[in-house]
């Protein structure tokens, strides 16, 4: 097992050891293992799509929204904070436009 | 001969999952140490409070930055939080260290102390006249009260009367797989028991705090949580930046922990399932058992003051990336299972769980060897924090400015 993904709605799983770029991990959900095809490296503990995550998407992880994908997230791709962005404690967005759409 | 052996050991390892041994006060309350406390009242008495503990073995200090130039709510904050840590049961008598000028009420601390039935000394830097004769009078003091203290045995007493302060910090993706859960599970049996734990850091409800709400015992208490969150968000929001960086931190990015909702969703895990039956503002005293929430922020100096001041006499601590903060005066347990901490911090672990993370330790397992511990740590086992007195860096956790 390289991966748990902890709820069926979750579009990243963590990984559990490190992950190689090529490689077919085992992504466990309790029950059930599926395979998927790393593209990036993944470090300890961080996460990897998958499925394919469309820009703007809300990202769950848990079962709950963790934030949104602030740009397409590749299957098999690291899942971080270059592709996502949180939705909460936004200082920096207008309160006027508390959505954050420019 | 064999069997009955074997019988009194089963009913010694049921007694002992009962019972800890600690030192009886006169409130009633149960410490898991018993020091005398060197308390500053305020940031100017620090250095003496430093020295006098240095100076005498037995002695713990409590220094912070605050007590003056402040606005009333935080000076009416420090007061209160000073005269909780002095009525913490893990400390047998206290010495108060004072400038003489600060904003402080000093009375009213020795005071409260005192009311709990403990002995309370104050030495004062600009009576005694300066710093090298009060700490002289406050080690001469202080040597006497360690004395008296030094006669206290410890005695069985119920678990009901640990109060278990839980706190996460320099968290990674583990943390909310891991140690977290598992200490929930050790609360939902601690309160099970009688006893007492306490949730803080607010910042870390954010994003879950629906979850967090949905454990209230009442509409009027999830309300009370959700509100602690918005003031907290809003707090955090009002210099008009992105908190990232901030929260998650740094540490917490480079371990994997993406936003302030992924981390807030591991952190509530040590809530455990149990009803919460108190909110409570930062510092305050949980007025029944079970489990209470108290507002506070997530960084060690000020959440493990607010534990602490809330009457904890152990601190549950879990962590991914390895934090070595302990507090002067309570137990931290440090406890992990990512393999960074293990690697990385191995004199600051206290409780190695990543079995869990290699599918070789079940998390009701690792509750289990937690509760052992917090047990053992509760009669007198030290913590790798005490041990390298890595324990001092402390503070009190202000809402308004220094003016």
């Amino acid at each position: 097992m390289d991966a748990l993904l902890l709820n069926p709605e979750d579009q990243v799983a963590t990984a559990v050891r490190e992950l190689r770029a090529g490689q077919i991990a085992q992504i466990s959900s309790g029950e059930t293992v599926q395979e998927l095809k790393i593209l990036e490296n993944i470090p300890y503990g961080h996460k990897v799509a998958v499925q394919d995550i469309l820009k703007g998407m809300e990202v769950r992880k848990y079962g709950e929204v963790i934030g949104r994908a602030s740009c397409e997230i590749r299957s098999g791709t690291h899942a971080h904070v270059q592709n996502i962005e949180s939705l909460r404690g936004r200082g920096d967005w207008k309160k006027e436009d508390p959505n954050g759409t420019d | 001969m064999e069997p009955i052996e074997y019988e009194q050991t089963a009913e010694e390892n049921r007694a002992c999952g009962e019972t800890f041994l600690g030192y009886v006060r006169s409130d009633g309350s149960v410490g898991t140490r018993n020091y005398v406390g060197i308390l500053s009242t305020v940031v100017c008495a620090n250095e003496v409070a430093e020295e006098i503990a240095r100076r005498v073995s037995g002695t713990v200090r409590f220094t912070h930055h605050q007590g003056c130039c402040q606005t009333p709510v935080d000076i009416r904050r420090v007061t209160e939080v000073l005269a909780n840590l002095g009525k913490n049961p893990n400390l047998s008598s206290v010495l108060l260290v004072s400038l003489g000028c600060e904003s402080t009420d000093v009375d009213a601390v020795e005071q409260q102390i005192r009311a709990s039935g403990k002995r309370v000394e104050r030495v004062t830097i600009q009576e005694q006249g300066g710093a090298a004769k009060t700490t002289a009078q406050g080690i001469l003091l202080a040597q006497e009260m360690v004395r008296e203290a030094s006669r206290q045995k410890r005695s069985p007493a119920p678990v009901s009367r640990l109060i278990m302060g839980m706190k996460c910090g320099s968290s990674d993706t583990t943390s909310g797989l891991v140690p977290n859960p598992a200490i929930g599970e050790v609360s939902d049996w601690l309160v099970s028991k009688g006893g007492t734990s306490i949730l803080g850091e607010v910042t870390e409800f954010i994003g879950a705090e629906h979850i967090v709400a949905s454990h209230a015992a009442d509409e009027e208490l999830g309300g009370k949580i959700l509100e602690l969150v918005r003031r907290m968000e809003q707090r955090a929001m009002s210099v008009g930046e992105d908190i990232r960086g901030g929260q998650p931190t740094g540490g917490n990015i480079k371990g994997g922990l993406t936003t302030i909702e992924e981390k807030s969703l591991g952190a509530i895990a040590k809530a455990g399932s149990a009803k919460i039956q108190e909110v409570r503002e930062y510092g305050e005293r949980p007025q029944g058992c079970g489990l209470a929430v108290m507002d506070s922020p997530g960084r060690e100096p000020e959440i493990l003051t607010g534990l602490a001041s809330a009457g904890s006499n152990l601190i549950v601590f879990a962590t991914g990336r390895g934090a070595p903060q302990g507090f002067p005066f309570v137990p931290v347990i440090k406890i992990t299972g990512s393999e960074t901490a293990m690697k990385n911090m191995p004199d600051h672990m206290d409780l190695d769980l990543t079995g869990v993370m290699r599918g070789e330790m079940t998390l009701p397992e690792a509750a289990e060897r937690i509760r052992e511990k917090l047990l053992s740590v509760a009669s007198g086992e030290l913590t790798k924090a005490e041990i390298s007195g890595y324990t001092n860096s402390m503070d009190i956790y202000m809402t308004g400015p220094v003016i």
